[in-house]
């Protein structure tokens, strides 16, 4: 291995490091706040990155229909408890289950699919109200129940949208023209366009989180939520709109980096998974409770399969699963107390 | 489900196994051999309220245990010359065993320290990371794995029809089923169940809960492992395939579905999941055309109603539909011909000698001093009552004094002995019993049981005397001292009553027979009177007046004043994390800084005294 190889080799494990920092920084918020180990936020970055081939082959995708029905689902459900006396909160219920879609709909429709910003627009509508509406279907009737349960439902959601994914988008893979041709050289070495454009969509993704969380009020209700969910409802903070806002942040998050990966890579129906438990990796790096250190860990998770990949291509997978191991003894090491799980 | 129609249903299902069709037989075996690794999962998911989405994996490595034993030129020479090739399958056996126990056990003491849900995170990823091996070592036949392994023989005979292998898959699962159904119903049994409801309780009774949850996770591998060994003898060949993620993931489906805290559970989801699939590949195609599978949409949709509308899975509603067949169980009341004897005694400490003392106690929270300098003592054959308004500091003391927490500064002593660095259970080994301000008890097991789970530390027999029965006599013995604690403490009559089912003051009284199970000579209560009427409070009363005469020393916090006050020797007033005034009830009722603290008297007539 000589400088150039391992320069290119940095170059591609920054930049699925960078993007499997998005989908930790995704998890890890979604479990602060619900309590839920978001196992299909990887799911959601393959659904993002089909949806994008499919528009770019001028078809509307399947997850479009997927939107409308768990929309009409939604919607019915709500209107159901309306009717049967309990509360409903209407104005995100109208946001996520009719205010999304007909967006989407409309972006269907009316964008024309040859031009790029046009089919990003419309994966991003498509996406983002997937994951509120999927906490509503799944996850809030069982708000209440341990992590374990929360955690056996979530792979329950993955094997369907797996399934889901299968019939939509078909067995072979998809990948899209680079958005970029465009390089960047530096003596001998070439920095790809492509590249560029994921470190720097990413730096801005995760510096207007920083602002939301910091600034805006709902990003402070969502902290409050993270921290104590009963003391945020108790100075009134509505958690389960916490809830549907922690699922629609994941899944833009995915919706963006299934973006920005269908042009690096070919994606299958499946990949998602194998990204996003990458993601989890680095996740848990975290301790599922620190953003910087789950960023730091999707750093080395990007550089460890990058490398490996080169060393080690057969075994790229078993030694960035096994990677967890090692984290996790370490993580045990450092907690002395019998914690008591709720 | 009791043991006569256990013993029915299993003639019957004998009977049948030489009628059925061979198709039935084939499937019925699949059933069989994932029952067992659903066994396991049930032991630990719905029982020991842990979870494992990498079974699939352990049963791989069983399978590829027995056929790299099997198929490997080197081994089949060199040992099946020397011992016999019909002896290689169980070498096989053997083999799996031994990587699936050090594996487990790896994998065990690196996640049980930490928060239950790292557990599943990292079976998920070693789970994938084994798949992937699997098919790539080259000794292991890749991706297109091994072929060509032997049948098993029993006696020189080779099991070879599906109908015969069907009777080894079902014995083995029936054993297994035996045995685990026996362990579960022993005092090691009632330390697994312990371990679902949170770590705390279970540590103060003095339960090693990672030692347990490492055993639970490598039974529930072990299981797994052999499961693979039948597997890879009834195909006669492996490969990585059925051995992924989402086979593990199905494994948890079944014993969902099934009902996860219910072993039998195990054979009925699997066998539910198993023909519904069978079912479905025949007709979806019809439907849908050959292109399209919506097999794991159907499924996991199924999996999400019964994680909604039936958490508990199928089982208990299909006791519910036979109960009228079967009746009800009953324990079997045989305990009185046994006398405890053969329980650990603790000696019980001479009168006025000092049990437990906290030399100068600091705990600081950051900047939140919660004790400051706190000394306390507790003598033998005295009550000894701990009072002080809300954020006094109360509790941060009693965990302090119970091994839940470490003091930042100063040192507890039991019986003499610096506790330093030790954990709630070394404290319930010196003998230290406590109940909990918030009630912990094992909300669906009786009261006999619950109070039972106190007398832990007394019993000796392990998991595989539990196993094989022959811990009966100590159990009885258990059994029969929890019941008498039980009758101790005035709650005759509901030994067999569910814990959840009785009112709280009652379960805090069930916490108090439970620590008495444990034969201890320090009582550590907090706030037992809460939520007792004024009859119930009077009962207590005379049962803490009777214990003190035993010799005891009680620790008790407290907020009924008129309680304390007439049942205490000492009080030790608390407030803003310091000892304000100590000494008998008269004295801390004509305390001044007492009545400051508690009716906030104001200043200047707080100087003038």
């Amino acid at each position: 291995m000589n400088w150039d190889i391992a320069l290119f080799l940095g170059q591609d494990g920054l930049v699925n490091g960078v993007i499997y920092g998005l989908l930790a920084i995704a998890l890890v918020l979604v479990f602060m706040v619900t309590r839920v180990i978001f196992i299909s936020q990887g799911d959601l970055v393959a659904y993002s990155a089909l949806s994008m081939a499919s528009l770019s082959g001028a078809k509307t995708p399947g997850t479009f229909w997927l939107l409308i029905c768990l929309a009409v689902i939604v919607f019915a459900t709500e209107s159901w408890r309306w009717k049967k006396g309990l509360q409903v909160d209407w104005r995100s219920t109208l946001i996520w289950a009719l205010f999304f879609p007909v967006i989407a709909t409309f972006c269907v429709l009316a964008l024309p699919t040859n031009s790029l910003a046009g089919n990003i627009l419309t994966t991003i509508c498509i996406i983002t109200p997937l994951g509120p509406l999927l906490y509503r279907f799944i996850f809030r009737p069982i708000a209440n129940a341990s992590v374990l349960f929360l955690l056996i439902a979530a792979v329950t959601l993955h094997g369907i949208l797996v399934g889901f994914s299968l019939l939509f988008f078909g067995a072979e893979g998809w990948r899209i023209p680079l958005f970029t041709d465009q390089g960047l050289s530096i003596g001998n070495v070439t920095i790809k366009g492509q590249s560029l454009i994921v470190v720097f969509v990413t730096i801005s993704l995760v510096a207007l989180l920083f602002l939301f969380f910091e600034k805006n009020i709902f990003g402070k209700a969502l902290r409050a939520t993270a921290i104590n969910r009963t003391g945020a409802k108790l100075v009134g903070i509505p958690i389960e709109f916490c809830g549907d806002l922690s699922f629609a942040m994941a899944a833009f998050i995915a919706a963006i980096s299934g973006i920005l990966i269908a042009p690096l890579s070919i994606i299958y129906y499946d990949t998602g998974f194998l990204i996003g438990l990458k993601g989890f990796v680095a996740a848990i790096i975290g301790g599922l409770v620190s953003f910087p250190l789950a960023l730091f860990g999707a750093l080395l998770v990007g550089q460890l399969e990058a490398f490996s990949s080169f060393w080690a291509s057969a075994y790229k997978e078993v030694l960035v699963f096994t990677l967890i191991l090692p984290v996790l003894f370490w993580r045990s090491l450092r907690s002395r107390h019998v914690e008591d799980d709720e | 489900m009791n043991a006569k129609l256990a013993t029915l249903f299993i003639a019957l299902f004998t009977c049948a196994w030489y009628f059925l069709p061979d198709f039935t037989i084939s499937l019925l075996n699949y059933v069989g051999i994932y029952a067992i690794v659903v066994l396991g999962l049930v032991l630990m998911t719905g029982i020991a309220g842990m979870t494992s989405f990498g079974q699939a994996a352990f049963v791989g490595i069983g399978a590829y245990a027995t056929a790299w034993i099997c198929t490997s030129p080197f081994i089949v020479e060199a040992v099946g010359g020397a011992l016999g090739l019909s002896l290689l399958p169980w070498i096989g056996l053997i083999f799996g065993l031994i990587i699936t126990c050090c594996l487990a056990w790896l994998l065990g003491i690196i996640t049980l320290n930490l928060s239950g849900f790292y557990l599943p995170l990292c079976t998920i990823a070693w789970g994938l990371s084994f798949y992937y091996l699997f098919g790539n070592l080259e000794f292991l036949g890749g991706h297109t794995g091994i072929t060509g392994i032997p049948p098993v023989s029993i006696a020189s005979h080779p099991l070879v029809d599906p109908r015969y292998f069907g009777y080894l898959i079902w014995s083995v699962f029936f054993a297994l089923l035996c045995l685990t159904h026996n362990l579960l119903n022993s005092r090691e049994g009632r330390a697994i169940q312990s371990l679902k409801s949170g770590r705390l309780m279970a540590e103060s009774m003095g339960i090693n809960t990672n030692s347990y949850r490492a055993k639970v996770f490598m039974l529930a591998a072990l299981m797994a492992s052999i499961s693979g060994w039948l597997y890879a003898h009834f195909q006669r060949f492996v490969n990585p395939t059925p051995f992924n993620l989402s086979a593990s993931i199905e494994y948890l489906f079944m014993a969902v579905i099934g009902g996860a805290g219910y072993l039998w559970g195990a054979v009925l989801g699997s066998g539910l999941i198993t023909f519904i699939k069978s079912y479905l590949q025949d007709i979806l195609p019809k439907i849908f055309g050959a292109s399209i599978n919506p097999e794991a949409i159907i499924f996991g949709l199924i999996m999400l109603f019964i994680l909604q509308y039936q958490p508990d899975g199928l089982w208990p509603g299909l006791i519910k539909l036979l109960k009228p067949l079967i009746g009800v169980n009953k324990r079997n009341s045989t305990l009185d011909k046994y006398e405890p004897s053969q329980l650990t005694k603790r000696k019980m400490p001479p009168k006025e000698m000092v049990l437990l003392s906290a030399k100068n106690v600091t705990k600081r929270f950051g900047g939140l001093v919660a004790n400051k300098s706190l000394s306390i003592d507790l003598k033998a054959g005295e009550i000894h009552a701990l009072i002080g308004p809300n954020g006094a500091g109360k509790s941060t003391f009693f965990n302090i004094i119970s091994g839940v927490d470490f003091p930042t500064e100063g040192e507890i002593e039991l019986l003499g002995e610096s506790m330093t660095g030790k954990t709630a259970r070394d404290f319930a080994s010196r003998g230290l019993g406590r109940t909990f301000q918030h009630v912990r008890l094992l909300r669906s097991k009786s009261v006999l049981e619950n109070v039972a789970l106190g007398a832990h530390l007394r019993g000796h027999f392990g998991w595989l005397a539990s196993m094989f029965r022959l811990d009966r006599c100590e159990e009885r013995a258990l059994q029969k001292e929890a019941s008498e604690q039980i009758d101790r403490c005035g709650l005759q009559g509901s030994e067999d009553a569910i814990a959840s089912t009785l009112s709280l003051g009652k379960q805090r009284i069930v916490e108090i027979a439970r620590a008495l199970s444990g034969q201890p000579v320090a009582l550590l209560l907090d706030e037992p009177a809460a939520g007792l009427r004024h009859l119930e409070k009077k009962d207590l009363a005379k049962l803490l007046m009777q214990l003190k005469l035993e010799g005891l020393g009680v620790l008790i916090i407290e907020h009924d004043m008129e309680f304390v006050m007439h049942l205490a020797d000492r009080i030790t007033v608390l407030d803003f994390g310091t000892v304000i005034a100590q000494g008998t009830p008269q004295e801390i009722q004509q305390n001044p800084r007492v009545l400051d603290a508690y009716l906030g008297i104001d200043e200047q007539s707080g100087e003038s005294q």
